[in-house]
C-alpha cells in the first residue's frame, strides 16, 4: 500500500468518523430519551406570539448541577426532584397562569465550568432564578457571578456555614441545624469522647473546627482527628488509631465524602468496631449512599439530617409517592432533594406575592417577597428568614435493615438558622439580616 | 503488647498485600513487556464489576450457593479481565510496541472509555456493539476471500463501516423505542454498586483486644496464591519459559522460532487477568464504581518502579515495604518508638495522619530513587538498555 493520504483514505476516515459519531449519538439518544432533560412542551410554547398562550410567555428558570463527573451521582437526583417540583407547579396551572420553563446546564463537577454556565444562564437565557450547586467549592465559584449580576441562586445542600450572601438563598442546613444538634445529642446519649474522621477539603475541616470548639464548650473531648484524601480507600491506619485512642469505645464523627465512606464502613466492620461500642455519626450519608455502601455495613450507625424518606408527614407521603411515580419505584428521596423541592416552592410563593417573577436585572421585589415565606415541606413547616436561610427541623436517624432510616430523635419544632457560627472565635457575635438598614454590611455585622 | 505488635505486623502486611495484588499484573505487563498500561486500574474495575455481577447471579440461586460466590467470582474476574486485555492487546497495543509515549496515551484513552462504558452500558449499547462487530468483521471476512481484495480494500472497509454502523444504530434505536426503559436503563449507572463479602468473611478473628478482619486474611491468602501461581507458570511451564526468553531478548527468541506475537498477547492477557483478580479482592474492602481503578493506579506504578522494573521479586518486596512504611508512619507508631527524643517525636507525630504519611512515603521513595534509579532489584545484563 502507498502511504499517501489520498482521496480513498480521506473517504475511509471520513466515513469512519461519521459512523462512530452516529453510533455514539444513537447511544446517547437512547439513554436520555427516557428521562427528558428539559420541559419540552413549555419550551415549544415559549415563543408565544400572543395567540397560542394568552397568559403570556413561560418563566425561564435555570438548573445548574453536575450531570457528569464525580458529583453527578449525587447531583443528578437533585435535578430530578427540582424538575418534579416544577412539573407539579406547571400541571397546577403555573405561576399566575404562566408556565415555568427549566433550562438545565451541566456544571460537569468542575468549579470554573459552574461559573461559566451560571453566566451563560443569566446573560444568554435570561433566567430569573437559578437552582443549583452541591459542593461548597462550586458555590464559592459561582458566588462572584451572582453578586456581580445581582442575581438569585437557591442552594439546596447542607453546608459549613460562615457565609451569607444577598444573592443566595440557602435551603439546606446551616451547621446549627445539623452538626451542632447532633453533637449535643451524642454527648447526651452516646459518650463524651469523640474521634473526628473527614475527607481532606474545606467542608470537613470547617465542620470539625466547629465540632472541636463545641466539644470544648460542652465538656466533651476530641481524642483524635484524621483526614483522608478524596478517593483514598486505605483506612487501616485510621482504624488502628481509632482503636488505640478509644480502647473502650466512643463516638466517631464522620464527615467523609464519596468513595472513602464505603471503605471506611466495610473495614470498620471487619476490624470489629461495631455500632454498639463505636457508633458513627455521619453527615454525608443519606438514603442514596446507604444503597451504594451496603446496608449490612451501615446497620445501626447514625446520620444527622433535616429530612429522611421515613419522615411521617402527609406532605412527605405525597412527595415520595410523586417522586416514585415519576422516576421509578426503586428510587429513594433524600435531604438535598427535599431541600431542592422546597427551593422551587418558596421561590414560587415569593413570585406570586411579588406579582411578577421580575427581570434578570431586577429581582428586588421577589427577594423581598421571599422573606417570611412559609411552606409545608415534606420535613415539616419551614420559613425563609431574613438571613436567607430557612428554619428546619433537625433529625437523627439510625440505619434500618431496609436501608432507610429509623428516626430516633427530632427537635420539637423547626430550628432557626445561624449562618455565622457562634462557637468559632472569628465569627462569634456576628449575624446576618438583609432587611437591616443602617449597618455597613447586612451580611455580617456585630449583634 | 504481643497482640498489638501482631496487629501492627498484620495490618502492615495486609496493606502491602493489597498493593502487591494490585501491582502484580502491572509488574508483568510493565515489568516484563515494558508496556505502560494506564488502563490497568480499569481492568481492576472490570474485575470488581464482574464480582458484583457474579454476586447478584448467586444471590438469585439462593442461600448455600451465595456463601461461595467469591471463589467463582475470582475465576470469572480473571477470565473477563484477561479477555478484555487480550482484545486491548490485539486491537491497540500490538501496533504500539516500542513507542512508550503513544502506548501511554492510547491506554489512558482506553481507560477513560472503559470508565464511561460501565457508566452508560445498557442493552441498546451492547446489542448495537454486537451487531456492529458481527456485520463489520463478518463482512470483512467475506470480502477478504475475494481474489481482488487488495484492490477494493479501502472501499470495502468504508462501505462496511458505514453500513454496519448505520444498521447497528437503527437496531439500537428500534430496540430503545419498542422496549423503552427496559432496554435503555443503564446496567450499573454512574452510582457505585454494592459488593458484600459472603457471611463467613464478615467480621474477624479476635486476638486479645484486637480483631483481624477475615477479608484481609482472605486477600493475603489470595495474594500468596497468585504469586505462587505466577512463579510456577513462569518457571515451570513451556509458555513461561517462552515469556522469559522473549523478555530477555526478543530478537534472538524470534530467531529461535518462538512465536513472539503470541507470547505478547498471552503475557498481556495474563497481566490483565491478574488485575481482574485484584479488582475482585479490593471490592471486598472498598467501593466498586467507575472510578475504582483510579484509586489504585498511582500506587501500583509506584510499587513496580520501587521494586525494579522486570523483577517480580522486586515488586513483592517493594509492595510489602511500602505497605509497612505507610502503616507505621500513618499510625504514629514511630512517634511512640522515638518517645525519648523530643524533636523526632514531634516530627513523626506531624506525619502521623493519612494525608501526611503519604507525603513522607512519597518523599522517601523519591530520595530512594535518587540513589537507586533502577529500583530495589535492578535487572542486569547486556540487553537491559536495548
Amino acid at each position: 500500500m502507498t502511504r499517501q493520504f489520498g482521496r480513498r483514505k480521506f473517504l475511509l476516515y471520513g466515513s469512519a468518523t461519521l459512523g462512530t459519531s452516529m453510533l455514539l449519538k444513537a447511544c446517547a439518544g437512547g439513554t436520555t430519551s427516557g428521562t427528558g432533560t428539559t420541559e419540552s412542551p413549555a419550551a415549544e410554547s415559549s415563543p408565544a406570539t400572543g395567540t397560542t398562550a394568552a397568559s403570556g410567555d413561560a418563566i425561564k428558570v435555570g438548573i445548574l448541577h453536575s450531570l457528569s463527573g464525580t458529583m453527578a451521582i449525587s447531583e443528578k437526583s437533585v435535578v430530578d426532584s427540582t424538575q418534579l417540583a416544577i412539573e407539579q407547579i406547571n400541571s397546577a396551572g403555573g405561576i399566575g397562569g404562566r408556565q415555568i420553563e427549566a433550562i438545565v446546564e451541566d456544571g460537569a463537577s468542575d468549579w470554573p465550568t459552574f461559573a461559566e454556565k451560571a453566566r451563560k444562564l443569566i446573560d444568554e437565557d435570561q433566567v430569573v432564578v437559578i437552582f443549583g450547586c452541591w459542593t461548597s467549592a462550586s458555590r464559592k465559584a459561582v458566588l462572584p457571578v451572582f453578586e456581580e449580576k445581582n442575581h438569585m441562586l437557591f442552594y439546596p445542600v447542607q453546608y459549613e456555614g460562615q457565609e451569607c450572601s444577598k444573592n443566595i438563598f440557602y435551603t439546606g442546613a446551616a451547621p446549627n441545624q445539623q452538626i451542632e444538634p447532633s453533637v449535643d445529642w451524642l454527648l447526651e446519649n452516646k459518650g463524651k469522647e469523640f474521634y473526628l474522621v473527614g475527607s481532606d477539603y474545606v467542608f470537613p475541616r470547617t465542620a470539625n473546627t466547629i465540632i472541636k470548639a463545641q466539644l470544648e464548650a460542652k465538656g466533651g473531648t476530641t481524642v483524635g482527628e484524621d483526614y483522608l484524601p478524596l478517593g483514598n480507600t486505605e483506612v487501616a491506619p485510621i482504624i488502628a488509631k481509632i482503636r488505640s485512642a478509644l480502647p473502650n469505645g466512643g463516638v466517631i464523627y464522620n464527615t467523609l465524602n464519596g468513595d472513602s465512606n464505603v471503605a471506611f464502613f466495610k473495614q470498620m466492620q471487619g476490624a470489629g468496631l461495631t455500632p454498639d461500642r463505636y457508633p458513627v455519626m455521619s453527615v454525608s450519608v443519606a438514603e442514596e449512599e446507604v444503597r451504594a455502601i451496603g446496608t449490612e455495613f451501615l446497620k445501626g450507625h447514625l446520620a444527622a439530617w433535616n429530612y429522611f424518606q421515613t419522615v411521617e408527614t402527609p406532605e412527605n407521603e405525597a412527595f415520595v409517592a410523586a417522586f416514585k411515580q415519576k422516576y421509578g419505584d426503586d428510587r429513594v428521596t433524600n435531604d438535598p432533594m427535599e431541600a431542592a423541592y422546597i427551593s422551587v416552592n418558596i421561590w414560587k410563593q415569593a413570585v406570586e406575592q411579588a406579582g411578577s417573577p421580575g427581570t434578570p436585572s431586577d429581582l428586588e421585589a421577589v427577594r423581598t417577597a421571599a422573606y417570611g415565606q412559609k411552606f409545608a415541606a415534606p420535613e415539616g413547616p419551614v420559613e425563609m428568614k431574613t438571613n436567607h436561610h430557612i428554619s428546619k427541623t433537625v433529625r437523627i436517624g439510625e440505619v434500618r435493615d431496609d436501608g432507610l432510616f429509623e428516626i430516633i430523635y427530632e427537635t420539637p419544632g423547626p430550628v432557626d438558622p445561624v449562618p455565622w457560627n457562634q462557637f468559632v472565635a472569628d465569627t462569634k457575635g456576628f449575624t446576618c439580616d438583609w432587611t437591616k438598614t443602617g449597618v455597613d454590611n447586612p451580611g455580617k455585622f456585630q449583634i | 503488647m504481643l497482640p498489638s505488635i501482631l496487629d501492627g505486623v498484620f495490618n502492615g502486611l495486609s496493606i502491602g498485600s493489597i498493593l502487591l495484588i494490585a501491582a502484580l499484573g502491572l509488574a508483568i505487563v510493565f515489568g516484563l513487556m515494558g508496556v505502560i498500561n494506564m488502563a490497568h486500574g480499569e481492568l481492576m474495575m472490570l474485575g470488581a464489576y464482574t464480582t458484583f455481577v457474579v454476586q447478584n447471579g448467586f444471590r438469585r440461586m439462593g442461600e448455600p450457593w451465595l456463601q461461595f460466590y467469591i471463589f467463582f467470582a475470582v475465576i470469572m474476574a480473571f477470565i473477563v479481565a484477561a479477555l478484555v486485555g487480550l482484545i486491548l492487546e490485539r486491537g491497540v497495543i500490538r501496533y504500539l510496541y516500542g513507542r512508550p509515549l503513544e502506548t501511554l496515551l492510547a491506554t489512558w484513552g482506553v481507560s477513560l472509555m472503559l470508565q464511561q462504558f460501565v457508566r452508560s452500558v445498557n442493552w441498546v449499547l451492547v446489542v448495537g456493539l454486537m451487531v456492529f462487530c458481527l456485520l463489520y468483521f463478518g463482512g470483512l471476512w467475506l470480502v477478504r476471500r475475494r481474489p481482488d481484495f487488495e484492490r477494493i480494500r479501502g472501499w470495502a472497509i468504508a462501505i462496511l463501516l458505514a453500513l454496519s454502523a448505520g444498521i447497528a444504530w437503527a437496531v439500537g434505536s428500534v430496540l430503545a423505542q419498542t422496549y423503552g426503559l427496559a432496554m435503555t436503563k443503564p446496567w450499573f449507572g454512574a452510582q457505585n454498586v454494592d459488593v458484600t463479602a459472603p457471611r463467613w468473611l464478615l467480621g474477624g478473628l479476635p486476638i486479645g483486644n484486637y480483631q483481624l478482619p477475615y477479608t484481609r486474611m482472605f486477600i493475603m491468602v489470595l495474594t500468596v496464591l497468585c504469586v505462587l501461581g505466577i512463579y510456577w507458570f513462569l518457571q515451570r511451564t513451556a509458555w513461561g519459559l517462552r515469556i522469559r526468553s522473549v523478555t530477555q531478548n526478543r530478537n534472538m527468541s524470534a530467531c529461535l522460532g518462538i512465536p513472539t506475537r503470541k507470547v505478547d498477547a498471552l503475557t498481556f492477557a495474563l497481566g490483565s487477568g491478574l488485575a481482574g483478580i485484584a479488582g475482585c479482592a479490593v471490592s471486598l474492602l472498598g467501593s466498586v464504581g467507575p472510578n475504582t481503578g483510579q484509586n489504585y493506579i498511582v500506587n501500583t506504578f509506584m510499587v513496580v518502579v520501587v521494586g525494579g522494573v522486570g523483577k517480580l521479586v522486586g515488586t513483592i518486596v517493594g509492595a510489602l515495604t511500602i505497605g509497612i512504611l505507610d502503616y507505621v508512619i500513618g499510625t504514629g507508631i514511630l512517634a511512640l518508638l522515638f518517645a525519648p527524643i523530643q524533636p523526632l517525636t514531634d516530627f513523626f507525630t506531624f506525619f502521623a495522619t493519612t494525608s501526611m504519611s503519604k507525603v513522607l512515603v512519597f518523599f522517601l521513595i523519591v530520595v530512594f530513587l535518587q540513589f537507586r534509579p533502577a529500583g530495589l532489584f535492578p535487572q542486569k545484563g547486556r540487553t537491559v538498555d536495548a
